[in-house]
């Protein structure tokens, strides 16, 4: 025939091949994807993520079922979920639990990210994707929390909105704009409900796509920060550090999908309110608009951001200021800014510096907040060192890396709490060291004394 | 590296928790008896005669009552006092509105309460009750004659008086208060209540005291026989509150030993695969 497509494969799946690349694509990303053979136990929570968003998805419709977005029969259809649907209970912890620990699994793989440069070029896309898919879960996870339409769901959601109202001018009509009323309430839940089910599950599945085949362009970093396609190769082209990642990982990743359902089954059936961390116990009280629960916390996962809102006082502005200040007398005198940057930077730091006084303090509070997320999609450009992988980084190096992980548990610690002057100082400290972390960096990942980075990637045989 | 940063960090967690600790009266700790079918069905009984007269259950069906070994026909016969059919959930005849009018607050509905009242890290639910309704005591100076001393001044009286018999309250609490002049000293009261709500109560300024806040209670019923059978029933419904506010919790753990043993199979299975397809990879 004319114009067809000449294949290899035969029977039913040539004749796909000749309409559509499946065999091509399968190769591409799977049997003839090379991925470097030195992964390690940081390298299960990619795939584990992919899993809890199947598990998460999937619960969901059924959830969503049986689910009635209205203020008034929320709360009701959630405990008929939980007693009268058939295995309503197990779905419903399913998704609950679900949501938490995909905040687990991808702050560990964050974490692998920060631990071996696996944001450096040439995979900055794959990094920002990466941290957009944070940002859309954020989103995720706070429109569902409304759902249940309990105590902690409704105030929660109250004081977040709320935070809008901090933006200059137009924040009181956006708060609004936002609820839909002025109050949360029916109007609030039913949007939420269609951010939750449709318009951020979109974008995320979207986002999941562009991280995978931004990932798949440049080929996978190692927890050694080699680049193993710039590495000896074999007869066929193919990188002698890589290893096809069908079969090879994806039974090997086989291993950790079955230890992380052991943990998620062992929550499940044993624990699924986590302490009263992973389902709040004041979430079991209707929510109630006349009445402020004494003590609103955030789940777990935004405590830390939540921390550093709170610890943003009109004191504390003061030391941002003078940071800023400070910021801009060293960029000029010592950085090395070209042109009409060395003048203009500092200026502009200088002019935050002034608006960090007269603004109120609320609104950077919001800014704090946000910005600990934003400066995120920035890290590939931070990091000035010569190595990507803590391997072969200075000691002390370590040691950074430690303290920002201990500050960063400290701060969701503190979110969880009730707010008191010692725990305000810890947080207004912890809100300090994040921050200066992350913009010290172009300085503080280029001092010290860096070790050899090995030609191969160290890998023992099993 | 890694092993000992994530040992800093199991550590540090360890001290978040310790820290966790919370102001109030102290919860008792309530029996578990999760598993005992005759402690449920007791504690139905309880629930429905003494509770489902202001609050209601309405996420809880009656015939759910079969799960803890009751069948239809008793439920009918014994238990079924607001409405007719055994499949209709536990509602009450009064309205939120009408409840709010004669106590002042509408009586929360109970199917979850459990749940609601246990603390994050901390005492459940269930010890919540149990010490709530077993810390009534007669005040005077309340509009309802009954004071709580896990919630001070509730809008709820004793229900349960009658099952429990007189009692006694002797409460000393040590806590610093302001003085006439605005400093704060270290200050004892010693409040008596007898079994009929009148009270006596004494305060005196300590000097040099430079502990801890003291708040101790000391509860004496006039017949010890009938407090133990009333301690015994309450921990019974506490126990059904309990389960009511997750009836599927039993079976819950039940099936969970089955599915982690098939993963744990499962794992097996999948490390010796790994182990097979790598074993050639030099």
């Amino acid at each position: 025939m004319a114009g067809e497509k000449t294949v290899d494969t035969t029977g039913l799946l040539g004749w796909i091949d000749k309409r559509f690349p499946l065999t091509s694509m399968v190769k591409e990303h799977m049997s003839e994807y090379y991925a470097p053979k030195n992964f390690n136990f940081w390298y299960f929570f990619g795939s584990l993520a992919m899993l809890v968003l199947v598990i998460q998805i999937v619960t969901g419709i059924f959830l969503v079922m049986n689910y009635k977005p209205d203020a008034k029969l929320a709360f009701e259809s959630v405990e008929y979920i939980m007693r009268e649907v058939p295995w309503g209970w197990l779905i419903r912890y399913m998704h609950s639990t679900g949501a938490s620990m995909f905040f687990v699994v991808v702050y560990l793989h964050m974490l692998r990210g920060l631990f071996y440069g696996s944001y450096r070029k040439p995979r900055e896309l794959v990094w920002i994707f990466g941290v957009a898919i944070f940002l859309s879960l954020m989103g995720e996870a706070f429109f569902g929390y409304l759902l249940p339409w309990g105590q902690m769901s409704y105030w929660g959601a109250q004081v977040i909105v709320n935070l809008f109202s901090a933006i200059p001018f137009i924040g009181p009509e956006l708060a609004i704009w936002i609820r839909g009323d002025y109050v949360v309430s029916d109007a609030t839940l039913n949007r939420f409900f269609a951010f939750h089910v449709i318009a951020i599950p979109l974008v995320l599945i979207g986002l999941v796509v562009a991280h995978i085949i931004a990932l798949h362009e440049v080929g996978s970093n190692n927890p050694d920060g080699v680049e193993i396609k710039q590495g000896p190769k074999d007869r066929y082209g193919r990188p002698m550090d890589g290893i096809p990642f069908h079969p090879y990982y994806s039974v090997h990743d086989l291993v950790g999908v079955a230890g992380f359902l052991i943990v998620f089954a062992a929550i499940i059936f044993f624990g699924p309110e986590m302490g009263g961390y992973f389902l709040e116990y004041n979430n079991f009280i209707p929510a109630d608009p006349l009445k402020t629960p004494p003590h609103i916390a955030p789940v777990w996962y935004f405590t830390p951001f939540y921390s550093m809102l709170r610890a943003t006082t009109a004191d504390f502005t003061w030391v941002l200021a003078g940071a800023a200040v400070l910021a801009a007398i060293v960029l000029f005198i010592k950085g090395n800014l070209k042109g009409v940057w060395r003048i203009a930077v500092p200026v502009i730091l200088l002019l935050v510096a002034v608006l960090l006084r007269t603004i109120d303090a609320k609104f950077w509070g919001v800014v704090a907040m946000g910005g600990a997320v934003v400066i995120l999609f920035f890290l590939p450009w931070l990091d000035h060192s010569p190595v990507k992988s803590i391997r072969y980084r200075p000691t002390w190096h370590k040691y950074l890396y430690a303290i920002f992980i201990v500050n960063f548990l400290v701060l969701g610690y503190l979110g969880t709490q009730a707010p008191n002057p010692t725990f305000n100082l810890m947080s207004q400290i912890g809100t300090v060291i994040y921050l200066a972390f992350f913009l010290v960096m172009p300085v503080w990942s280029r001092i010290g004394t860096f070790k050899q980075v090995p030609d191969r990637v160290t890998f023992h045989a099993h | 590296m890694i092993k000992k940063l994530l040992g800093t960090i199991a550590l540090s967690l360890t001290c978040a928790i310790a820290f966790a600790a919370e102001g109030g009266y102290k919860l008792e700790h309530a029996p578990n008896r999760i598993n005992d079918m005759a402690s449920l069905q007791n504690g139905a009984k309880l629930f429905v005669n003494y509770c489902l007269g202001c609050h209601s259950a309405n996420s809880m069906r009656y015939n759910k009552l079969t799960e803890i070994g009751l069948t239809d026909d008793q439920i009918k016969k014994n238990l079924l006092f607001t409405s007719d059919k055994v499949g209709d959930l536990m509602h009450i005849a009064m309205t939120p509105e009408d409840a709010k009018k004669w106590f002042g607050a509408a009586p929360p509905d109970l199917s979850v309460i459990a749940r609601a009242k246990s603390t994050t890290m901390g005492p459940s639910g269930v010890d919540y009750v149990y010490t709530f309704l077993r810390t009534f005591y007669r005040d005077t100076s309340k509009a309802t004659g009954w004071n709580n001393l896990v919630f001070p001044s509730v809008g709820m009286p004793n229900a349960l008086w009658q099952l429990q018999g007189e009692r006694s309250l002797e409460r000393t609490t040590i806590h610093s208060a302001a003085q006439a002049d605005g400093s704060s000293q270290w200050e004892r009261t010693v409040a008596k209540y007898d079994g009929q709500g009148y009270s006596e109560i004494k305060k005196e300024v300590l000097k040099d005291y430079d502990g801890s806040p003291v708040d101790k209670a000391i509860l004496t019923p006039a017949d010890p026989r009938l407090q133990a059978t009333f301690d015994n029933n309450v921990a019974d419904l506490s126990n059904f509150l309990g389960w009511m506010a997750e009836p599927m919790q039993l079976q819950r753990k039940e099936m969970g030993v089955w599915v982690l043993l098939f993963l744990a199979l499962f794992l097996l299975v999948a490390w010796r695969l790994n182990a097979t397809y790598w074993k050639h990879v030099k």
